[in-house]
């Protein structure tokens, strides 16, 4: 009996200590989450019923939610970023697959053709790559050398208020890079079998496409749409140094819209406000596909 | 016959895709040892003369400070972000894959979130939060976050608690027999075997603040404090009227750390890509 207890007291202590030591190593993380992520995130939604910038502050309720429905620009940086999203998006998605489909098979240069296209993505962030865009399609620009062979008059394509937002969805779906790379890891584990059966059958190229490839795909394409959607709506650096959000706020994206408001115009509840907007904006959009994802996406039934 | 014929125009069509994929960065890098009248000129691809002191020309382009001094900082607080995410991110990589603790699952869902909530929710708060704590206008709001595990912490957790789960148990428990303690066995064994993970880790968290640029402009206001971002972006809208074939080659100068970091790492970050479908 003495002998349980202790057994059991020795156990109790050393599960206190490994407790213990865990939090240890958790404490960074835990820390950081706390200050730098939870609490921001609390603060964020309590200013956004506030009037407040650094200085001062004045609890209005959803005084800064109800200014928000009559916010011409607002809703302005709302149609532009969901216009941003349904383009650039399927474009995207829609291109990477159908290179990566051509880029399954192993043949002489294809490692050489995964790494040029996937390198788009990879300084696509860049300021760099925003300053080339601004000159490429600028009114000097290639594109319009290019356009001009079909006679079409030269033009600041980013300047013009009806091209403005197509030059960003452009480069968006010049970056398709990083979506195809991970199509491509995705095609390599549907098994060759199915594809050695088909043929067997007859079926054609196409056939095989819809009915094997695109079925056994279709997980990985909700992850893909979840996360490119997801980034879509974060649009900023492009948008702040090729557009800076003109002309006529044809690129004012939200993230722009709240950068302004609380880092130009010092309104920081009202900033918080949109940027609640936003994240319901994205839950939205994520719920919605995750749950129209079951009426598409094919799971193995094992 | 048909499969050799479809071969061919495969291979013609990538090559074509390739080349006007990649046109931009070439005319970009053409641009940068052109004379100014021939960048716009059209027609000519090749530079007539090829004016490499574009590159010295925009190193000392702007007033009082060089590209020398922007690149200097950035790769100090690239240093220091990457120094923070590897200890902080396989610390707690170890505890959530090693160790059992209260409300672990709590914690891994909270962690999970964090990688779906998007950073500008956070942007005005945490800007608040960092001016209050004195940190505006230096690095420190850029690096401290990543040494407690906020920079893209929630994905550089996921991928080492992922990694050190693979990692046979029976290597720790033959050290518990030989008398090691949680301690012991996080530095002997369980972190010579993450190398691959550290190192993706840190590959990342290099690009990721290299490329970052929306933070650093909140946070740095003093030139003396520049990116290589901010400097490039300070010589973009102070462009109008100097050299664009200097300001192409800083923008050239700007992207090859990336480049040379994402192919000599290559292999490391496929996978990360691959299992996560962040960006490079």
């Amino acid at each position: 009996m003495v002998n349980m207890l202790k057994d059991r007291f020795a156990q109790g202590s050393r599960v206190g200590r490994n407790n213990m030591t865990a939090f240890l190593f958790l404490a960074p993380w835990l820390i950081g989450i706390f200050v730098f992520t939870l609490w921001p995130f609390i603060t964020s939604f309590t200013m956004s019923l506030q009037e407040t910038n650094l200085f001062v502050s004045k609890w209005v309720g959803l005084e800064n939610y109800k200014q928000l429905l009559s916010d011409r620009r607002f809703i302005k940086s709302i149609q532009v970023t969901l216009k941003f999203v349904f383009l650039s998006v399927p474009l995207k998605l829609a291109f990477a697959l159908f290179v990566a489909v051509m880029l399954k098979e192993r043949f002489r240069g294809v490692n050489f053709f995964r790494s040029a296209l996937y390198f788009p993505s990879l300084i696509g962030g860049s300021v760099a790559v925003a300053a080339m865009w601004t000159q490429l399609f600028g009114l000097r620009g290639v594109i319009n050398d290019v356009v001009g062979i079909f006679g079409i008059r030269p033009r600041s394509w980013i300047a013009d208020p009806s091209t403005a937002l197509y030059t960003l969805v452009i480069l968006a779906v010049w970056q398709f890079g990083s979506s195809m790379v991970i199509f491509l890891s995705g095609l390599n584990n549907i098994p060759q079998s199915l594809y050695e059966a088909a043929e067997i059958d007859g079926a054609s190229r196409l056939r095989r496409f819809f009915h094997i490839t695109l079925p056994m795909l279709s997980p990985i394409i909700l992850f893909n749409l979840v996360l490119q959607t997801i980034g879509a709506f974060q649009t900023f650096t492009q948008a702040f140094i090729i557009t800076k959000g003109g002309p006529l706020n044809e690129t004012l994206f939200m993230v722009l819209y709240i950068y302004n408001k609380a880092f130009t115009a010092s309104e920081m509840g009202y900033a918080s406000a949109l940027s609640w907007v936003l994240l319901f904006i994205i839950l939205a959009f994520t719920l919605l596909i995750l749950r129209t994802s079951k009426y598409w996406v094919y799971y193995e039934a094992e | 016959m048909t499969n050799q014929r479809h071969r061919i125009l495969k291979f013609i069509f990538l090559i074509a895709l390739t080349l006007i994929m990649l046109y931009p960065v070439i005319w970009l890098f053409l641009g940068s040892v052109k004379a100014n009248n021939e960048i716009f000129a059209g027609g000519r691809i090749l530079p007539s003369v090829w004016k490499w002191e574009n590159y010295k020309a925009g190193w000392y382009a702007l007033p009082r400070f060089t590209f020398g001094t922007f690149f200097m900082n950035t790769f100090k607080l690239v240093f220091f972000v990457v120094l923070g995410s590897i200890v902080s991110t396989t610390l707690a990589g170890y505890a959530f894959a090693r160790l059992d603790f209260p409300f672990k699952n709590l914690l891994f869902t909270v962690l999970l979130a964090t990688l779906m909530l998007p950073e500008q929710v956070l942007l005005v708060p945490r800007y608040v939060l960092f001016s209050k704590l004195g940190w505006v206008n230096s690095y420190k709001a850029l690096t401290i976050p990543a040494f407690f595990g906020q920079f893209s912490g929630g994905f550089f957790i996921y991928l080492m608690t992922q990694f050190i789960r693979g990692i046979p148990r029976e290597l720790d428990e033959a050290a518990v027999v030989d008398g090691c303690g949680t301690f012991r066995i996080f530095w002997h064994v369980i972190l010579p075997n993450c190398k691959p993970v550290v190192f993706s880790v840190g590959l990342f968290a290099f690009m990721w603040s290299w490329n970052d640029f929306l933070n650093q402009l909140l946070y740095i206001n003093d030139v003396g404090r520049f990116t290589v971002s901010l400097g490039l972006r300070l010589f973009l809208d102070s462009a109008a009227a100097v050299s664009w074939g200097s300001l192409f080659a800083m923008s050239i100068l700007t992207l090859i750390p990336v480049i040379f970091v994402f192919y000599v790492g290559q292999e490391f970050l496929v996978d990360g890509i691959a299992t996560t479908g962040l960006k490079g």
